[in-house]
C-alpha cells in the first residue's frame, strides 16, 4: 500500500520539507525536494546514515583531544557503537588531517579521519 | 587535636574581618573562623556598596553611632588597606511637596547626626546635575560626604591585613556549638575540631541569632531574612553622568530603589525588600526583577534592559532589638554588647544596613567594651596597619601597562576580555596571604568573569589556571567551594551511558 | 619587530582568514592577522560537527577541516601572525594597542583594519533568568569549548535553554559522550536554528524539544540541583499551572549570540542597534575610513560559508584602502529594510561596484511565513530590481540573496533600494 510521509532533508542547509510517496522502503516520488533530496529520501527509507563527528584522545598533543568524523556518511543504528569505540581509541601526536584514526570502522568500510592537525604540544 | 586562643571571631563577612584586623594591633592570639570556602561571600557580596554618610539613621541608636564614627574613618581606612573608596556624594531625589517635607526631616537628623555640609536644591539644579534624572523632580537632598566603597575588596583586604598581622584564618570551617564551663565560654566546637578561647566574638551576619541562642543567650532575638535584589548595568552602555548615587524619597516602605555607581564602573539598580523564607535563598526572582527595573526606570527613565549584565541578590540580617537607650522608640537595631548571662561572649547582632558602612566603628566599640570588661589589650609595636595593594592591570596607564608586562610576563596575557584581567593579577591572588582557590575568589578579587560575558570566555582558562597552580586536576576546581565543582569527567571517560541505540532507529 | 602595516586583521575565524587572503591577493604587503587564542581558526577550533563548506565548496566539512584549509591558505600567501595576543584598544588614526607574553605592550600602526572579533553568547542575566546562582549553568559554547577542546564533560543530565544551533549541535555532541539531555526549551513558537539540526541533532537521538516553554527558575546553592519549567503565552508571560521542575545538574543557554563590539566602539565606529555590529557598506566599509568588518562582527551568520565571503570582500576592501588606490566610494545610497523584514546588511550600496561585482545580502525576516515567499529588491518608486523566491521565510534562519552586475542599468537612478518578503 503506498503511503506518503513527511521527510526533512538534512542534505544542506536548506532543510526542504519533502513529501515521500512510498510502498515500504520503496520510493514512488519524491515532492518539494532536489535530486539530492530524493537521493536522501530513498537512503533514508532503506538504509539511513548520518556524518558522525567526535573526537579521540591525543597523547602528548596540544590539546588532548582530536577532532574526527566519518569519511562518508555511517549507518545509523550503528552510532552508539561507533560512539563507545571512539571512546578507546588513543593517537599520538603529531596528527595531521584527514589520518586514519580507526580503519575500517565496525567493518562498516569507512575510516575515521582526523578533521584537523594536532601538533604535539610545546 | 585542639588549639587555643585568645579571641574566636565567628564569620569572615566584613564585620568579623574588621574585627579581625583591628584586633590584630594587640597582643592577642586571634582566630577568625569561616564556614564558606572564601571570606565575604556572604551579606558582604551583595549589598549597594554605599558608605553612608549617616543622614538616614534614628538619632542616639547604635545604627546612627556607629555610621557617623564610621562614616569619618573610611578615607584613611582606605589608604591603609590599599582599597577603592570614592566621596562622591549622594542625592535624595522629590517629586512632591510631601516628598520635600520629607527631605526637610532627613536634613534635620542628618545634622543631629552630625553629618557635614548637607543640602537641599531644586529640581532645576538636579537636572543641571544629572540630566538624566526623572524630568519631574522637584528637587533634591544633597549630601556631598556620601560615598561608595567596594565591599569585596574592603573584606578582603580586611582579613588579609589582619592575617599579615598573626590572626589564624581557617575557611570551611563552621561553628556548631560553644565549649562552655558552667556559664563561662572556654571555645568553640567546629566541623573541623575543637578551638578553645577566652573570648569569642559573634559576627556570623544572618546567623548570629542561632549563634547566641547556642550560648542561651537572648532566645527573643531573632533575624528574619530580608531580600534586596539588583541588576548591573554593562559600563560600556550605561553611565551617570558624574558617579554618585541617588535615591528616591523613602517612604514607610523603605528607602526604595536607587541608582548607584560602583567603583568598577558599573551602574547598580536596586534593591528592593521582600522577607524570605530561608537565610540561604539569594535567589533573584521575576517579580523582584520587574520590581526593581520599574523603581529604577522610573527615577532614571534612560535605563534599558538590554544593557543589563548581571543580576544578584542579598540578604539583610533584620533584627529585632531594640535601642539600648529605653527613650528611643526603635526595634531594629545593631546589637553591640558583651551580654551577662555567659562570660566570654560578644554579641554583633541584626548587622543590616549600615553595616558595611559601621563596620570598622563595631570593631573599635568592641575593643571599647573589651576594655571595660577588664581585659588588658596591650599594642603591638610591629603592628602594620598597611596592605599595600596589588596592581590592577586595567587601571594602569599604558606606560605603566607596558612596564609591568616587561618586569613579569604573565601581566601580558588576558584572561578575562571584558574586564581586561590578566594571568598575572590572577597568579598573585592565588598565591596571596589568603590563597583564592576559587573561581569566585578569583572573581571578587580581580573581577574577572564579572563584564558582559559573564565568564563565558575566561571560565575554561580559568580552571585550567586554577588547576595548574593548586595542582588538581580540573575536576576538583570548584565555583565556591566544595559541591560547586565545574566538570564532571573527561569527556572520554564514560561511565554511565545513556547514548542508546533505541533513539536512533 | 615590524610597527607599521597595510592591513591589520583583528581575530583569526573564517572572516579574519579570509579578509587577510584577500588582502595580500589584492596587493597588500604587510598583512598582519592578530588572535587573542593559542591557535588560528577562531569559533570553528571547538564546532568539530559538520556541515560547513556546503555552499563554498559543494561539500561537507567539520568546522576545524574548513579552518585548516584557510589558515593553510594564508600561511602560504605571506600573512604574519600574532598568536596569544589580546587587542586592547584601537583609534580612529588606525593605530592598534594590543599586549601578549612574550613581547609585552605593542603599539601598531595600519593603513587600514579588519575588525573579525567574532560574536559572543548572550548569558544568563541578559535574559534575566530567575533563581540561584549555582555551578552548572554554561553557555552551550562554553560548554562545547570544555567538551570538544579541553576534553571535560561539564555535567550529567542536561537541559538546554534556546534552540539555537549551538544548543541543538550540543544535545547531540553531548549524547554522543554518554550524557543524558532531558529536554530542550524554545521560548518562541518557532525553532531558532537551523530546520536540519532540529531533524538531525534532536530527532535522530529521541531527544524533547518544547516550544514556547521556557526557564523559571534555577534550584540548588553549591551546584545546579533542578530547573523549573514553565509554558509562556505569546508575551512570553508564564502561564500558571504550567510549572514543571526538572531535576538535572547543568543548565545550557543557547540564547543568542552578540557581535564582539567594544573595541569597535572605542575607535568610533558606529553600531546598528538591530544588528548589534557596525553600519557597513558593501565592501564592509564602517563608517570610519580604512575601518573595515567582516563575519559575526558584523551581524551573526547562520553559515560560514557568507563569512568567509564576507571576509574576502572585507580583505580586498582594506587592501585597496591601504593602497589608497579607491579611498571613497562614488555613489552610496542606502539599502533599507521593507516589509517583513529586520535587517539587511550591508546598509549602503556603492552602485558603481555592481559593474564589478555581485553584491550579496543578508536579511533577517521578522515574523514566520511557512508558505512561499517572494523576496524582491526595489527601488524608491517600488519597481523591482531583483526578485527571488524561497519556499518559506523563517526568523532563525538567514536569507541570502545576490544582486547581480546584470542589474547596474536598473539601479543607476536609484536613490535607495528597499528589500521586502513577502507571500507570493
Ligand atoms: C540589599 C542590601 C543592601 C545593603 N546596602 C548597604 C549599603 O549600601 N551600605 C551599607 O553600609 N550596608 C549595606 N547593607 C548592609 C551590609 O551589607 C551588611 O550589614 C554587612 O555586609 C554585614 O556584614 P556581616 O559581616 O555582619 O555579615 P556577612 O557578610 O553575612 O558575614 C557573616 C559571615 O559569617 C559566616 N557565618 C555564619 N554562620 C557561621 C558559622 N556557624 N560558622 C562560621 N561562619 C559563619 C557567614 O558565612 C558570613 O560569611 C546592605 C545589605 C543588603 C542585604
Ligand atoms: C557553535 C557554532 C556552530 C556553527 N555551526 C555552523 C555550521 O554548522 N555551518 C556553518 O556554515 N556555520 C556554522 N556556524 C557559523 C560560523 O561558524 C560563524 O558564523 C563563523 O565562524 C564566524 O566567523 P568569524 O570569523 O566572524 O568569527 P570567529 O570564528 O568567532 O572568530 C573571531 C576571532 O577573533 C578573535 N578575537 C576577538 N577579539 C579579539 C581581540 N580583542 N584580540 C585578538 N583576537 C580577538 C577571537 O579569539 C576569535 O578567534 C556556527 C557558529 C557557531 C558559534
Ligand atoms: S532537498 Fe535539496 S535543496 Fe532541499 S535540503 Fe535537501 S539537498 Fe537541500
Amino acid at each position: 500500500m503506498p503511503q506518503t510521509s513527511e521527510m526533512i532533508c538534512v542534505t544542506c542547509p536548506k532543510g526542504c520539507v519533502m513529501q515521500v510517496k512510498h510502498e515500504g522502503e520503496h520510493v514512488l516520488e519524491v515532492l518539494d525536494g532536489c535530486k539530492r533530496g530524493e537521493d536522501y529520501a530513498i537512503c533514508e527509507l532503506q538504509d539511513p546514515r548520518r556524518m558522525v563527528a567526535s573526537t579521540v584522545r591525543v597523547t602528548g598533543g596540544l590539546h588532548p583531544l582530536v577532532p574526527v568524523y566519518t569519511r562518508k556518511a555511517f549507518p545509523k543504528p550503528l552510532i552508539p557503537q561507533l560512539a563507545q569505540k571512539l571512546r578507546e581509541v588513543e593517537v599520538p601526536a603529531p596528527v595531521t588531517i584527514n589520518q586514519v584514526v580507526l580503519q575500517n570502522a565496525l567493518g562498516t568500510g569507512i575510516d575515521i579521519i582526523a578533521s584537523r592537525d594536532m601538533p604535539k604540544s610545546h | 587535636m585542639s588549639q587555643t586562643y585568645d579571641t574566636i571571631i565567628i564569620g569572615a563577612g566584613i564585620v568579623g574581618s574588621m574585627m579581625a584586623r583591628y584586633l590584630s594591633q594587640y597582643k592577642l592570639d586571634i582566630l577568625l573562623i569561616e564556614k564558606e570556602a572564601d571570606v565575604g561571600m556572604g551579606t558582604s557580596a551583595a549589598n549597594s556598596a554605599i558608605v553612608h554618610a549617616g543622614y538616614d539613621a534614628l538619632p542616639g541608636t547604635n545604627k546612627a553611632i556607629t555610621n557617623t564614627l564610621a562614616a569619618g574613618m573610611w578615607p584613611r581606612l582606605s589608604q591603609e588597606l590599599g582599597i577603592p573608596y570614592a566621596r562622591c556624594g549622594d542625592y535624595v531625589v522629590a517629586t512632591s511637596d510631601a516628598d520635600m517635607d520629607v527631605l526637610e526631616s532627613l536634613l534635620e537628623r542628618g545634622q543631629i547626626n552630625g553629618v557635614p555640609d548637607m543640602a537641599i536644591i531644586n529640581g532645576e539644579e538636579m537636572r543641571r546635575r544629572e540630566p538624566l534624572i526623572r524630568p519631574d523632580t522637584v528637587g533634591a537632598l544633597w549630601v556631598p560626604s556620601g560615598a561608595i566603597g567596594d565591599p569585596f575588596a574592603a573584606t578582603i583586604a580586611a582579613a588579609e591585613n589582619a592575617v599579615m598581622n598573626g590572626v589564624d584564618l581557617k575557611r570551611s570551617t563552621a561553628f556548631e556549638d560553644f565549649l562552655m564551663e558552667g556559664d563561662r565560654i572556654t571555645g568553640v566546637h567546629t566541623n573541623q575540631g575543637d578551638f578553645h578561647s577566652r573570648w569569642v566574638v559573634n559576627a556570623a551576619g544572618l546567623y548570629a541569632d542561632d549563634v547566641m541562642h547556642k550560648a542561651g543567650v537572648r532566645p527573643e532575638f531573632k533575624i528574619r531574612p530580608r531580600r534586596g535584589e539588583y541588576v548591573i548595568l554593562d559600563k560600556a552602555d550605561f553611565q551617570l553622568t558624574n558617579p554618585t548615587v541617588i535615591f528616591p524619597t523613602p517612604t514607610e516602605k523603605g528607602k526604595g530603589i536607587l541608582l548607584a555607581s560602583t567603583l568598577h564602573g558599573n551602574v547598580i539598580v536596586g534593591p528592593n525588600a521582600n522577607f524570605v523564607d530561608s537565610k540561604e535563598n539569594t535567589a533573584v526572582t521575576r517579580a523582584g526583577l520587574q520590581e526593581i527595573w520599574s523603581g529604577g526606570s522610573t527615577l532614571v527613565p534612560g535605563i534599558n534592559r538590554k544593557h543589563i549584565i548581571a543580576e544578584f541578590a542579598g540578604l539583610r540580617a533584620t533584627g529585632n532589638a531594640p535601642t539600648p537607650n529605653p527613650a528611643i522608640d526603635y526595634n531594629q537595631d545593631f546589637i553591640i554588647e558583651i551580654p551577662e548571662e555567659v562570660q566570654g561572649l560578644v554579641n554583633l547582632g541584626g548587622i543590616e544596613s549600615p553595616g558595611f558602612t559601621a563596620a570598622p566603628a563595631l570593631a573599635l566599640m568592641v575593643i571599647d567594651l573589651l576594655k571595660e570588661a577588664g581585659e588588658v589589650l596591650e599594642e603591638k609595636a610591629d603592628w602594620n596597619p598597611v596592605r599595600v595593594p596589588r596592581p590592577v592591570f586595567r587601571h594602569l596607564s599604558k606606560d605603566e601597562q607596558a612596564a609591568l608586562v616587561a618586569s613579569d610576563p604573565a601581566y601580558g596575557r588576558i584572561v578575562c576580555r571584558c574586564e581586561t584581567v590578566t594571568e598575572g593579577e590572577i597568579l598573585a591572588e592565588i598565591h596571596a596571604p589568603i590563597p583564592a582557590d576559587t573561581y569566585d575568589a578569583i572573581k571578587r578579587r580581580t573581577w574577572l568573569g564579572t563584564g558582559r560575558c559573564q565568564g563565558g570566555f575566561d571560565m575554561p582558562r580559568m580552571v585550567q589556571i586554577l588547576s595548574d597552580e593548586l595542582g588538581i586536576p580540573p575536576e576538583a576546581v570548584t565555583k565556591k567551594g566544595e559541591g560547586s565543582q565545574f566538570l564532571y569527567r573527561p569527556t572520554k571517560q564514560v561511565e554511565e551511558d545513556h547514548l542508546s541505540v533505541e533513539a536512533l532507529i | 619587530m615590524k610597527t607599521s602595516y597595510d592591513v591589520i586583521i583583528i581575530g583569526s575565524g573564517p572572516g579574519g582568514l579570509a579578509a587577510a587572503i584577500a588582502a595580500r591577493e589584492n596587493g597588500a604587503e604587510d598583512v598582519l592577522m592578530i588572535e587573542r587564542d593559542i591557535e588560528l581558526g577562531g569559533i570553528l577550533v571547538q564546532c568539530i560537527h559538520n556541515g560547513f563548506g556546503l555552499e563554498l565548496f559543494n561539500e561537507d566539512m567539520p568546522g576545524p577541516t574548513y579552518a585548516q584549509h584557510f589558515i593553510e591558505k594564508a600561511r602560504d600567501s605571506g600573512v604574519e601572525t600574532l598568536m596569544d595576543t589580546m587587542v586592547l584598544e584601537i583609534t580612529p588614526e588606525r593605530m592598534i594597542y594590543a599586549i601578549n607574553k612574550s613581547s609585552g605592550y605593542i603599539t601598531l600602526s595600519a593603513r587600514s583594519i579588519v575588525l573579525a572579533m567574532g560574536c559572543r553568547e548572550r548569558t544568563r542575566a541578559q535574559i534575566m533568568l530567575p533563581g540561584s546562582r549555582p555551578a552548572g549553568v554554561y553557555t552551550a559554547g562554553t560548554a562545547q569549548r570544555f567538551v570538544n577542546v579541553e576534553g571535560y564533560m561539564p555535567g550529567k543530565k542536561f537541559i538546554i535553554l534556546g534552540s539555537g544551533d549551538i544548543g541543538m549541535i550540543m544535545a547531540r555532541r553531548l549524547t554522543i559522550e554518554g550524557a543524558r539531555v532531558e529536554r530542550v526549551l524554545e521560548i518562541l513558537p518557532y525553532l531558532s536554528g537551523l530546520t536540519r539540526n532540529y531533524v538531525q541533532c534532536l530527532l535522530d537521538y529521541g531527544i524533547t524539544l518544547q516550544k514556547q516553554r521556557t526557564v523559571s527558575r534555577i534550584y540548588g546553592n553549591d551546584r545546579v540541583e533542578a530547573i523549573e519549567a514553565v509554558s509562556v503565552d505569546e508575551k512570553w508571560n508564564p502561564i500558571p499551572g504550567t510549572q514543571e521542575v526538572i531535576p538535572c545538574d547543568t543548565l545550557l543557554l543557547s540564547v543568542g549570540l552578540i557581535p564582539e563590539n567594544e573595541l569597535s566602539k572605542k575607535a568610533g565606529v558606529l553600531l546598528d542597534p538591530i544588528t548589534n555590529g557596525p553600519y557597513v557598506d558593501d565592501r564592509f566599509m564602517t563608517n570610519v575610513p580604512g575601518i573595515f568588518a567582516a563575519g559575526n562582527v558584523v551581524h551573526v551568520y547562520d553559515l560560514v560559508d557568507w563569512v568567509t565571503e564576507a571576509g574576502y570582500v572585507a580583505g580586498k576592501g582594506a587592501a585597496q584602502f591601504a593602497q589608497a588606490e579607491k579611498v571613497e566610494p562614488e555613489a552610496l545610497i542606502p539599502l533599507k529594510a521593507g516589509d517583513n523584514i529586520r535587517y539587511v546588511v550591508p546598509h549602503k550600496l556603492d552602485k558603481e561596484r555592481l559593474a564589478e561585482a555581485l553584491v550579496r545580502l543578508q536579511m533577517r525576516v521578522t515574523t514566520p511565513i511557512e508558505e512561499r515567499v517572494l523576496v524582491t529588491v526595489e527601488n524608491q518608486r517600488g519597481e523591482v530590481i531583483a526578485r527571488r523566491g524561497e519556499p518559506y521565510a523563517r526568523p532563525g534562519e538567514i536569507l541570502t540573496m545576490a544582486i547581480k552586475p546584470d542589474t547596474y542599468q536598473a539601479v543607476q537612478d536609484a536613490s535607495e533600494l528597499t528589500v521586502n518578503v513577502r507571500q507570493r
